[in-house]
């Protein structure tokens, strides 16, 4: 299980800020999980679209598509920052 | 090197002589105050949400911080930004750098707010008359970050 946080906009969007996600036997990375999401349709495949840039962190560190996911592990999902 | 989160606002005056007290090496405080506009992009702004990731906020600006540490002589460093809801003219963030002589501080105090501005896990919300919107990233924050040089 991993847990995938959701902020900003994409909360908004998913309806969610968090969920507990057993991994699927092909999803063992960032690309893998987000492909696996994007594949829930409707908002998921629309803000999740390769188009869209979308920041991933994995256990509260910036990540990217080849970064690697384990048992236990915190994703978070959100836009571009903001602050300041 | 102090790092705070908080929706309560913060003494610019305060903060800055609790960050030079008691070393007389420090020649110099370069400080920068982001504050809430009343317009963005044409509208009228009434209210601002600041939302972020609470796990990874400190972290990552910490490591901002360690980083401009690593690139200039500074002394101290401090960092404060709010979170929740803000009006038009409220601060938001407060960024000094305690260095011996200006340059590093100015240097240092720019890096650190153009690192957050790109990295630090922070979203506004603005509420306009025609509803509330997500603030988009802005190209030039990324330009500007980029400047400094990757890593």
């Amino acid at each position: 299980m991993v847990k995938v946080l959701y902020f900003a906009r994409l909360r908004e969007a998913f309806g969610r800020s968090e969920e507990q996600v057993q991994l699927p036997q092909p999803v063992t990375d960032v690309a893998s999980l987000t492909q696996w999401l994007r594949g829930r349709g409707g908002v998921w495949e629309s803000e999740l679209a390769p188009g869209k840039t979308v920041r991933v962190a994995v256990n509260q560190a910036m990540a990217d598509g080849g970064s690697a996911l384990h048992d236990g592990d915190e994703v978070a999902f959100f836009p571009p920052v903001t602050g300041g | 090197m102090t790092v705070r989160v908080q929706t309560e606002d913060f003494d610019v005056g305060g903060e800055l002589a609790r960050l030079r007290s008691g070393n007389p090496k420090i020649g110099a405080i370069a400080s920068f105050v982001g504050l809430v506009r009343d317009v963005a992009d044409g509208q009228a702004v009434s209210e601002m949400t600041l939302e972020h990731y609470p796990g990874m906020t400190r972290k990552a600006l910490e490591e901002i911080v360690a980083e401009a540490a690593g690139r200039w002589d500074i002394y101290d460093t401090l960092v404060i930004h709010r979170v929740g809801g803000l009006g038009p003219t409220d601060q938001i963030v407060l960024v000094a750098v305690a260095s011996a002589h200006r340059g590093d501080a100015f240097s240092a105090c720019e890096f650190i707010m153009d690192y957050l501005k790109t990295r630090a896990p922070f979203w506004k919300k603005e509420q306009t008359a025609a509803g509330a919107r997500w603030v988009e990233a802005r190209e030039s924050d990324a330009h500007a970050a980029q400047r400094w040089g990757g890593r």
